[in-house]
């Protein structure tokens, strides 16, 4: 890996983090972190489709018409998402419940036509692996942490394994409100921590 | 009767945005003002029930009889994207003082995820439709009592953040982190509704 590359994959990791700072991709981030280990097969599953696509838009981006990109795009977004779908089905299907309406709308999510738009359009195959492996990590990151908080204030809990005792749950923070207050407390810390830095 | 009770289910218990977590990233990128909330809420709306009937028709129609359903998320996207331009176009020749209200709002819906999260939940019959068969009729009702779910949800909160910004927040917690905790706390007072669908089909012994 070369300086340039690793300079991509460590912007996408924690200076722009998609979700702590970019603030991109919300739904599945408030609606799949119940638990660190959800949160995390769901930023590996966004992570998946972000690095293909990247991938196969940089490689296709010369070859697209201007006039109907966007369209193209979501074409080839949406079918890796289909193929994750058909995977985890086949393979986890217990998680693949789990998430739910979440894994179609990986489509959708903001991140993915926007690195698509905003890097693997104007860079080379290499560099949006990169990007895409690096904003994936740093949404999987946000994802896991806000997940294992969430877990650990409302379950006691953390990946499953019992850590607090049952008198300090608070179940709100594994439900609907929980996982806005979290989040909003998340990102106060991380502002005052690049405040600091900057 | 029962129609009701999707009301209640799809507005209050199920709210689409606050305990649903679908159609977040408009709830939290448009509501800094009523006004434009009301434009995207109407837009939503329109948008939503129109989509649930075409991607509901093509399921039934075309994606079923030729054994395509796994091609759902990709026809679905690509028909609400369609569609939505063709309602920006018809609405500006139609109806120009609605495009006006509307026209900002549209282009935005495409990559709303509650439209195609919907249409996918109506489309596979995965929403409680309360004791009615699963069929057409039901998904529209649904569908547009989800759309309305999601607009007082988001002109609830436009109305609360207007209130903020007359007063002063911490720096640390300025901009999108107080709008969260603020987000948090409706959906707290939103969860005062669980279990009222259920009470009340109790009550009139249906469901």
């Amino acid at each position: 890996m070369n300086m340039n590359n690793l300079k991509v994959f460590l912007n996408g990791l924690i200076k722009e983090n998609p979700t702590f700072v970019l603030l991109l991709g919300m739904c599945p981030t408030l609606g799949t972190t119940s638990s660190a280990i959800n949160g995390m097969s769901m930023g590996l599953a966004t992570t998946f489709v972000l690095i293909c696509s990247n991938v196969v838009i940089a490689l296709l981006r010369n070859l697209i018409p201007d006039k109907v990109h966007i369209p193209a795009y979501i074409v080839v977004i949406a079918s890796f998402v289909t193929a994750v779908q058909m995977i985890m089905q086949a393979y986890l299907p217990d998680l693949y419940k789990t998430l739910g309406l979440f894994i179609p709308l990986i489509v959708v999510n903001c991140i993915i036509l926007g690195r698509a738009e905003a890097f693997a359009a104007k860079n080379g195959a290499v560099p949006s692996f990169f990007d895409g492996l690096g904003m994936g990590l740093g949404f999987t990151l946000a994802l896991t942490l806000l997940g294992a908080l969430r877990e650990l204030l409302g379950t006691g809990t953390f990946f499953g394994f019992s850590v607090l005792p049952a008198s300090t749950n608070m179940l709100v923070f594994v439900l609907a409100p929980g996982a806005f207050i979290t989040l909003g407390f998340l990102i106060a810390i991380f502002n005052a921590i690049n405040a600091k830095k900057g | 009767m029962q129609y009701i009770l999707i009301l209640i289910s799809a507005i209050f218990v199920n709210n689409i945005v606050l305990s649903q977590f679908l159609g977040i990233c408009p709830f939290l990128g448009v509501s800094k003002k009523v006004d434009t909330a009301k434009g995207m809420a109407l837009a939503v709306t329109f948008v939503l029930v129109l989509a649930t009937i075409v991607t509901y028709l093509l399921q039934i129609w075309v994606l079923n009889p030729l054994k395509l359903a796994y091609l759902q998320t990709i026809v679905f996207i690509l028909v609400i994207a369609a569609l939505v331009q063709v309602v920006e176009i018809v609405l500006k020749k139609l109806s120009p003082s609605l495009y006006q209200a509307l026209g900002v709002f549209l282009p935005l819906i495409t990559t709303n995820c509650c439209i195609l999260g919907v249409s996918i939940l109506v489309a596979n019959g995965t929403y409680d439709p309360q004791g009615l068969p699963v069929n057409l009729l039901t998904g529209i009702v649904y569908a547009l009592f989800t759309a309305l779910g999601f607009g007082l949800a988001l002109i609830v909160f436009a109305g609360l953040r207007e209130q903020m910004s007359m007063v002063k927040i911490p720096r640390g917690m300025q901009g999108m982190s107080i709008a969260l905790v603020t987000a948090g706390l409706l959906a707290l007072a939103f969860m005062g509704f669980g279990g009222m669908d259920k009470g009340i089909a109790h009550f009139f012994g249906i469901g």
